[in-house]
């Protein structure tokens, strides 16, 4: 069948063999793409996409605007898509086509090939034996404004701020009403001043935790500059995606570092342990590494490097 | 796909906005034979809403042909 709507997914080169034998293909056995349907290859002028055909109640234009406003579809349609993307290409080198790419027919399709055909054939050669790694950072939440009651000692927090909770530090917080005033009311004399302590003690109390808390987000933003500079020197390119809404992803802590490397497949696993180091050096941030991807945030020349991240610094 | 080998750094699920990064902002923009466009799309859920302008804000026109 030729007729109908097809979805394309990504673009692969067409090695000239048997269409059994690409590579993409073979890897894409069992596997079925958003309409759950089954993914087939469509070859062309040296190359070859890998589409799926799709029911124009759902995939004709006026649907397809409709069913993208739903987060549930797109979800599904997301995620049935870049299973398709991610399976084709964890062997062979596969040029992601941008979501919701639709076409009339295997004729369409051609037309695609045709169009775009010095794009996929220069981003083939440039990403053949690539790999995307998705490294993000989060701002570990900063130190509470207030401490919790029966820790009124916190300012000797601002002397380690690497190691918040040491134990060992010499004043013990745990009786109350001790510090700097020994002869002070065990409870406060007027709603809101702080017992136990003289106002000046209190802002300078104040002011440590903040200094140190200021101090922390400063090593945030210069951790988020180590793991990507460190990071961008160790891929071939590297990108900056903007840090994510946290009524997105559902975390709450800040994201500083929201980033994709090209790394050499065969480099992935020093790629990985570089990370895992960084994660150790950086106690300010929570370091998440993802891949590896297909090389979706590189399939465009002129984006490498393009975008700059809110925190991460400039990056050449 | 699989994922970071390393134990502190091993996760199960492919977090929804991760694939919506890549897929959104990434990938080879052609011409279908439907030119739909993303940006005219009545995006009335906020969340996706967020997602589109926090895209927008960093990329110009993602959704507008090359």
């Amino acid at each position: 069948m030729t007729d109908g709507l097809r979805y394309a997914y990504a673009v692969v080169r067409d090695t000239g063999a048997p269409e059994a034998a690409l590579d993409a293909l073979t890897a894409l056995e069992g596997v079925t793409g958003v309409a759950d349907e089954p993914v087939y290859a469509v070859r062309h002028l040296g190359l070859a996409v890998l589409a799926g055909a799709v029911p124009a109640e759902d995939y004709d234009e006026g649907s397809l605007r409709k069913r993208l406003e739903d987060m549930a579809w797109l979800e599904k349609m997301a995620r049935a898509h870049q299973r398709v993307v991610d399976t084709a290409g964890a062997e062979s080198c596969v040029i992601p086509v941008r979501l919701a790419t639709v076409c009339h027919g295997d004729e369409g399709l051609r037309r695609m090939l045709a169009t775009g055909r010095e794009r996929f054939a220069s981003a083939l050669d440039r990403l053949e034996g690539r790999v995307e790694w998705g490294v993000k950072a989060y701002a570990t939440r900063p130190a509470a404004e207030e401490p919790p009651a029966g820790t009124a000692d916190t300012a000797d927090a601002a002397d380690a701020p690497s190691t918040p909770n040491s134990p060992s530090t010499p004043n013990s917080p745990s009786t109350p009403g001790t510090p700097g005033a020994p002869g002070a009311p065990s409870t406060p004399s007027t709603p809101g001043t702080p017992g136990a302590m003289s106002g000046r003690d209190y802002l300078r109390r104040r002011k440590a935790q903040r200094q140190a808390a200021e101090r922390r987000w400063g090593d945030t933003e210069e951790g988020a500059r180590l793991v990507h500079d460190t990071l961008s020197g160790l891929a071939e390119q590297s990108r900056l995606h903007p840090p994510q809404d946290p009524r997105l992803s559902g975390i709450s802590d800040r994201n500083v570092l929201n980033a994709a490397y090209l790394v050499r497949r065969q480099d992935s696993a020093d790629f990985a342990e570089r990370v895992g180091e960084l994660a150790g050096r950086t106690p300010a941030l929570r370091v998440e590494l993802t891949g590896p991807w297909a090389p979706y945030s590189f399939t465009a020349m002129d984006e490498t490097s393009g975008t700059e991240g809110e925190s991460a610094g400039t990056d050449g | 796909m699989t994922m970071a080998p390393e134990g502190p750094l091993a996760h199960q699920q492919i977090a929804l906005v991760d694939v919506l990064d890549r897929l959104l902002a990434g990938g080879v923009v052609i011409t279908g034979d439907l030119t739909l466009r993303i940006a005219d799309v009545d995006l009335v859920r906020i969340d996706l809403r967020a997602l589109i302008s926090s895209v927008n804000a960093n990329v110009p026109s993602p959704w507008e042909e090359p």
